[in-house]
């Protein structure tokens, strides 16, 4: 493991070195992430070994990711930027770029090719969503549920209409605060069909028969913001089901021991990856684009996963995924992609939201509030 | 305190009523609980009358019956609930036999004004239960912090294992975290270093300030307090975004510098209105003598002026300093990852991993602050009997 | 927290020079028969000599007072003005479409049909070089605030335009490679006579890409950020742009000479490249096409200056294209440009201060015929303006009410016991709001602890269990208990000034309990509780973080919408506008608190 590991990073600071030539590099780096235990992953798997071989870059970490939009754009416009490097969601990125924030970057130039030569375009795919965004991992929004709660001689819920079946499944449910992923949820059991529910969405009556599905569970229901709160109501039992990041249930479940149980049907994919600021000094972008190639890389990506359980966003990357560092567990059946998981998952439309994002937003919010 | 009214023993139609009545209350909590609350209440207010008659008429020494009291409670609550019955047995124990024996004895009048009647004297202690219950209400959250700090789990919750008293289910670990996390130190430093330099600058700035605005020949006064309070008024989110998107214009941004005027802005509107307030008691005649005495302006000040207001001053200093300790939606904005202070640190913890050594955060800082005040008030008192003052 | 109390007389007894001003006015009248004004010790007259006295003491409590309010004013007012200036700020639209604004200007909105080819025209100039410095998609974002589909619309279309009318870009290049050589292009164009415009087109950027200008104000900024060792750029204004235009051209091919001088400003300012290497975009061919093709072949042959030749070839070449409309390439670009919705979000919105946001913020929007109420399932401001200052009375007033007896009993208890009391009151202090708001939740929910008691107890059944938290009842009793002791301590310190003699006095003179306290101790108690009260207010009008995690759907306050636009949704006009009217409110308030009982009556435990 360690040699190729070793390899690999003389592999890629080899071709680092080749694109970057001789230019000057700075030694600090800002990265700004969200903190918690996802941060520590990334730490794990792309600081502390780029650092190895950097001995003298001194990397700051900013855990300011909830607000980098609104702080990117006050930076940009005082001319003053002082992050690095950003991560993101897809949705975030869509509009950094859209602001001019973020900076384009080109995959093939930028980020490193798969180690079987495949490009990072091709390799990447269609998770290239934006020309700013570097994915990173794959995530996905899905139920987790009590497994002591589910009433005795009932299945435990396995499809995302159980979620509306109040008789079968009495309890609250945790659903976040936004009307994304939830309007989706709501006309997948309001009977329209998967590829339909944007066409549906995207008109005031399909807005409106979204909004009256989940009316449907609106006494019931818990509204969420933060990532930890749905793990913290498992745990207490204030909840029966409720929507999380797959990582969070993951951490309920196995590094936690909560009787807690994964519900994956209709799963929402998303994505999480670095964005690089626009206007960064040179030597400073040198030297992001220098961490961001080796970090990004098929290894790096799969390493990530042995700390938490979202799935890398390189193709080349899913093969090498192992075992969890601490508990030993084999963590590709834990990841969104696996097969057993996405048998029936759902795409998240980014153009789609990108549009009617504030005009849902204030349709749901003033729903939410009657 | 002497007392005021003298006191005697209380006639048996006055007290065994009175703690049977408390017994039947008592009763019916540990009744319902229990499956009925009736028979609970009838069984309460029957045993304790009996109780409380048997030990005034019979026995002669205090003491041995509360600890009785104490014990038989305790045994009795372990009987029916386990260890957390037990501990509400003795608290119940401890109660009844200082109630019985206060009623009994007539103490509780021991310290009232002789010619109140005894609806009056009632009301008195009504009152007092008021306010008790209204103090509990305070101090609730970190009487529920407390105990949770001691999670040995990853959650805020009470776990079965807490409420057994099973040690299994308490542990340390926060603690360790905090101590060993270079994050929360670091933190730590960072919120110890901001909040005494912006206290300090919200002081001195402010209580020029107010000095300069209590003169009675001040142009645009309103218009000038309005604009020195106005930190305290505008939505921090505001405030927030503005200093952010301002600061980082000006370089300001990410600096210590920057986190430091940020909150002595914040915490100058405290500053100003207590020392106002306390100013508005000043006689200003005490610094015209000062200076027909031959002092100059700023003798006068740090001789005459200001130990005098110093009241105002330091809970003016106590406001901001708490301002800035405990403030967390402008140092997300105008600090970056250098300054992060310990409410950043919490907020972070709580949005993106609970984790409860946040609380054992909150249980370290109130046990010192604890220990803060009670040193200073132990101080005050010293300093009291020294200068051959009455305390109060 | 302190033992000092009011000491007795107050300052407005003592004599000041204005005092004796007055009186000296006052002695002057008496004396004015008998002889002159009065004199002080050293000979001038008194009233001067007073006057001067008066006059010091102004300026030495405003010399006092300066420090501070040049502090507030930097580091606080500065910043909240410029913020709050969002709320009405709209350049953006001009900034970005400029041309097309002006030529909208002509366009009837109350019309069914979509504005002339003039106008897709100037767009397509505008979109070109907007979509090379990367400022189409922000206008597009700005614009979904009032129009959802904009963002997208302009995003496409972006990606598109450099291909439009790809046929006169070929048609030119492939005459001849002299067209794709930069110097052919700096020799054509360069000459005499075309500075204005050269300078019209780098302020046009400037606006587009919010360059701004550096004037006085930007070199005392750059002077600072210098003593905090930031560096700074040259002012795009002075920066040489170094190549010319001549007078010939622009008369001859005004659109070719204006595409240029976009193109070259662009190069230098954003790209910091030289125009004479660098190759022209399709934007500058497209406009010679257009010009050519408007042009006579006398016009070309009376043309003197370089490159005359090519551009009699070039013509030949491009009359032979038809050219296809610009309204038919956007509108094949994305279909919205061919109906009249985005025109009229565009012409809605295009002066440079808008009342959008104020209307958005009262649930009203711009519609054809002047401001028109929202639809009502998008209506929420007024709402949760009523619902944020409802509930901040609520808070209050449980402040007073529990408050007010507490504060009694600490000023009527001994020193001693009274100052072990305050310490249970400043203990919440120091015990992070995050962490209070966490432990009422532990406390609240259903699976709390209030909850587990009560049924332990079987005063509540355990499938019924109360609901405490994510209402209104829990952001109520969440805020109240952290806004406590801001009611607790000013109450206190004033209840400390009332001496309780009056109390015993009204008893002795028959008064019952009640009327004792009623008529004599609780109107000397009453400016405690104006101070509590607007700080409690104030306060709780405010707070965004404990509703925000107590407070479930109904108990969510104005703040939380602010927060939200300011961090996830980028509407900072919006939480502008809503953050003045905030504001204005919480203004008002202290004016009439100021006016009622005189904020110098605020008192704050001292």
């Amino acid at each position: 493991m360690k040699f190729t590991k070793t390899l690999m990073a003389t592999t890629a600071l080899t071709v680092a070195a080749g694109t970057v030539g001789a230019q000057e590099m700075a030694d600090e780096m800002t990265i700004v992430s969200w903190g918690g235990a996802y941060q520590q992953s990334q730490i794990n798997a792309y600081a502390d070994p780029y650092q190895e071989m950097h001995p003298d870059v001194e990397i700051v970490w900013d855990e300011s990711s909830a607000e980098a939009v609104a702080k990117l754009r006050a930076q940009n416009e005082a001319g003053n930027i002082t992050w690095d490097l950003v991560d993101v969601v897809a949705a975030d990125a869509i509009r950094l770029c859209d602001e001019g924030l973020a900076m384009e970057i080109d995959p093939d130039e930028d980020l490193a090719a798969a180690p079987d030569g495949t490009s990072a375009e091709d390799d990447f795919g269609d998770l290239l969503v934006s020309d700013c965004f570097i994915p990173q991992i794959v995530y996905s929004t899905t139920f987790g549920y009590r497994t002591d709660m589910v009433p005795e001689g009932v299945d435990a819920p396995d499809e995302i209409c159980d979620v509306w079946d109040l008789e079968t499944y009495p309890g609250k449910r945790a659903l976040e605060k936004r009307p994304i992923n939830n309007m989706e949820w709501a006309l997948l059991c309001d009977g329209v069909a998967k590829d339909e529910v944007y066409d549906v969405l995207a008109t005031p009556e399909g807005q409106e028969r979204a909004l009256a599905k989940l009316g449907e569970i609106k006494d019931d229901v818990i509204w969420w913001s933060a990532g930890a709160d749905t793990p913290q109501l498992l745990a207490d039992g204030e909840i029966f089901m409720g929507s999380t990041y797959n990582g969070r249930l993951f951490s309920v479940i196995e590094e936690q021991g909560q009787p807690v149980g994964m519900m994956w049907d209709a799963q929402i994919f998303d994505l999480g990856g670095w964005i690089i600021p626009e206007g960064l000094p040179e030597d400073r972008l040198a030297r992001v684009k220098d961490f961001v190639m080796f970090a990004t890389d098929t290894q790096r990506l799969a390493d990530q996963a042995k700390w938490i359980s979202y799935g890398p966003a390189r193709k080349s990357s899913a093969p090498l995924v192992g075992q969890h560092a601490d508990l030993g567990i084999e963590m590709a059946p834990h990841m969104p992609t696996a097969p057993d998981n996405a048998k029936n998952t759902f795409l998240y439309n980014y153009e789609f939201w990108a549009d009617y994002r504030d005009d849902i937003d204030a349709k749901f919010q003033a729903w939410l509030a009657q | 305190m002497v007392a005021l009214t003298p006191i005697s023993r209380k006639p048996v139609r006055f007290y065994v009523p009175t703690v049977a009545l408390a017994g039947a209350f008592a009763g019916l909590l540990v009744g319902t609980a229990n499956g009925s609350g009736l028979l609970g209440a009838v069984i309460g207010a029957v045993l304790l009358a009996v109780l409380a008659y048997v030990v005034t008429h019979f026995i002669d020494n205090e003491k041995p019956v509360r600890w009785a009291f104490v014990i038989l409670f305790g045994i009795a609550g372990a009987a029916l609930a386990g260890v957390s019955g037990a501990i509400i047995g003795l608290a119940f124990g401890w109660f009844f036999g200082w109630f019985t024996y206060w009623l009994y004895e007539g103490r509780y009048r021991a310290r009232l004004a002789p010619y109140l009647t005894p609806g009056q004297v009632l009301w008195h202690f009504a009152f007092r239960v008021l306010v008790g219950a209204i103090l509990i209400f305070l101090i609730t959250p970190i009487l529920v912090v407390m105990p949770l700090s001691f999670n040995a789990e990853n959650f805020f919750t009470f776990t079965p294992e807490m409420l057994r008293f099973d040690p299994e289910g308490y542990s340390l670990k926060h603690y360790r975290d905090f101590f060993s996390s270079d994050d929360w130190q670091q933190a730590l430093r960072n919120s110890l270093l901001i909040a005494p330099v912006a206290t300090l600058l919200a002081v001195s700035f402010g209580t020029l300030a107010a000095i300069g605005l209590s003169s009675e020949h001040v142009p645009f006064r309103r218009a000038i307090m309005a604009i020195l309070i106005s930190p305290m008024i505008v939505p921090l989110i505001i405030s927030a975004a503005g200093m952010y998107f301002f600061y980082s214009r000006i370089g300001l941004q990410g600096t210590y510098l920057g986190v430091v005027l940020a909150h002595a802005a914040l915490g100058i509107p405290f500053v100003i209105i207590t020392v106002t307030a306390t100013l508005v008691g000043f006689d200003r005649s005490l610094t015209r003598a000062a200076a027909s005495m031959g002092a100059n302006p700023v003798t006068t000040f740090f001789r005459v002026q200001m130990p005098l207001i110093l009241p105002g001053v330091i809970s003016g200093g106590l406001f901001a300093f708490i301002t800035s300790f405990d403030e967390v939606v402008v140092v997300l904005f105008v600090g970056s990852a250098g300054q992060k202070t310990l409410p950043w640190q919490m907020f972070t913890g709580l949005r993106e991993q609970i984790s409860p050594t946040i609380l054992a955060v909150a249980t370290i800082l109130v046990a010192v602050s604890i220990c803060l005040l009670t040193v200073v008030e132990l101080l005050r008192r010293r300093s009291e009997r020294l200068r051959g003052m009455s305390p109060g | 927290m302190s033992d000092l109390k009011s000491t007795g007389p107050q300052t407005a007894d003592a004599p000041t020079p204005e005092d004796a001003l007055h009186e000296v006015a006052g002695l002057e009248e008496k004396n004015g028969k008998s002889g002159g004004p009065v004199l002080a010790a050293d000979g001038t007259p008194l009233k001067h000599s007073l006057a001067r006295a008066l006059r010091l003491q102004k300026l030495r409590a405003l010399g006092l007072i300066a420090p501070l309010l040049i502090f507030v004013l930097v580091a606080f007012i500065a910043p909240i003005a410029d913020m709050l200036f969002r709320a009405v700020e709209n350049q953006i639209v001009s900034n970005t479409l400029p041309r097309t604004v002006q030529a909208l200007g002509a366009w009837d909105e109350d019309a069914s049909e979509v504005p002339p080819e003039e106008v897709y025209e100037a767009l397509y100039y505008d979109f070109f070089i907007a979509a090379e410095a990367r400022r189409h998609t922000r206008l597009g974002q700005r614009l979904n605030y009032e129009n959802a589909g904009m963002s997208s619309l302009f995003r496409g279309s972006g990606r598109d335009v450099d291909d439009f009318r790809e046929a006169d870009v070929e048609a030119i290049q492939d005459l001849d490679d002299k067209w794709e050589d930069p110097a052919f292009w700096t020799a054509m164009m360069a000459g005499q006579g075309g500075e204005a415009l050269i300078e019209d087109r780098r302020a046009a950027f400037m606006a587009l890409a919010d360059l701004d200008e550096r004037g006085v104000f930007g070199d005392l900024q750059c002077a600072v950020s210098g003593l905090f060792g930031g560096a700074c750029d040259p002012a795009p204004e002075d920066i040489a742009l170094n190549f010319s235009i001549s007078s010939e051209i622009i008369d001859l091919l005004p659109l070719t000479a204006m595409a240029y001088a976009d193109f070259g400003v662009f190069t230098v300012l954003e790209d910091g490249d030289v125009v004479t290497e660098e190759e022209p975009w399709e934007a500058v061919l497209v406009a010679l096409a257009s010009d050519l093709r408007a042009l006579t072949p006398e016009d070309l042959a009376a043309y003197e200056g370089a490159a005359r030749d090519d551009l009699i070839a070039a013509k030949a070449a491009v009359d032979q294209i038809d050219p296809e409309s610009f309204a038919a390439l956007f509108t094949a670009a994305d279909e919205d440009w061919g109906t009249r919705s985005p025109w009229l979000t565009i012409a809605t919105y295009a002066p440079d201060y808008t009342s959008g946001y104020f209307l958005n913020a009262v649930d009203m929007q711009k519609g054809l015929d002047g401001p028109e109420a929202r639809p009502e399932n998008q209506q929420i401001y007024m709402m949760l303006f009523q619902r944020t200052l409802f509930m901040s009375l609520v808070i209050t007033g449980s402040c007073i009410l529990l408050g007010y007896p507490v504060a009694w009993l600490l000023a009527n208890l001994p020193m001693r016991t009274a100052n072990l009391l305050m310490i249970l009151v400043l203990l919440p202090f120091w015990t992070s709001l995050l962490v209070r708001t966490s432990a009422w939740k532990v406390m609240l929910q259903q699976q709390g602890v209030i909850n587990d008691t009560l049924v332990w107890l079987g005063l509540v059944d355990d499938a019924s269990r109360l609901v405490m938290i994510n209402n209104q009842f829990g952001t109520i009793v969440a805020m109240t208990h952290i806004l406590l002791p801001f009611m607790i301590l000013p109450l206190y310190s004033v209840m400390q000034t009332i001496p309780p003699s009056y109390l015993r006095a009204a008893k002795s003179l028959g008064a019952t309990n009640w009327t004792a306290f009623w008529r004599v101790y609780f109107p000397q108690s009453v400016p405690g509780i104006g101070a509590g009260s607007i700080l409690v207010f104030i306060l709780s009008i405010g707070y965004y973080i404990t509703p925000e995690i107590v407070g479930g759907t109904t108990g969510t306050f104005i703040s939380n919408r602010i927060a939200y636009h300011i961090s996830s949704s980028l509407n900072w006009g919006l939480a502008a506008a809503l953050g003045s009217i905030l504001l204005a409110v919480v203004l008002i308030l202290y004016w009439a608190y100021d006016k009622i009982v005189g904020i110098d009556n605020v008192k704050l435990g001292g």
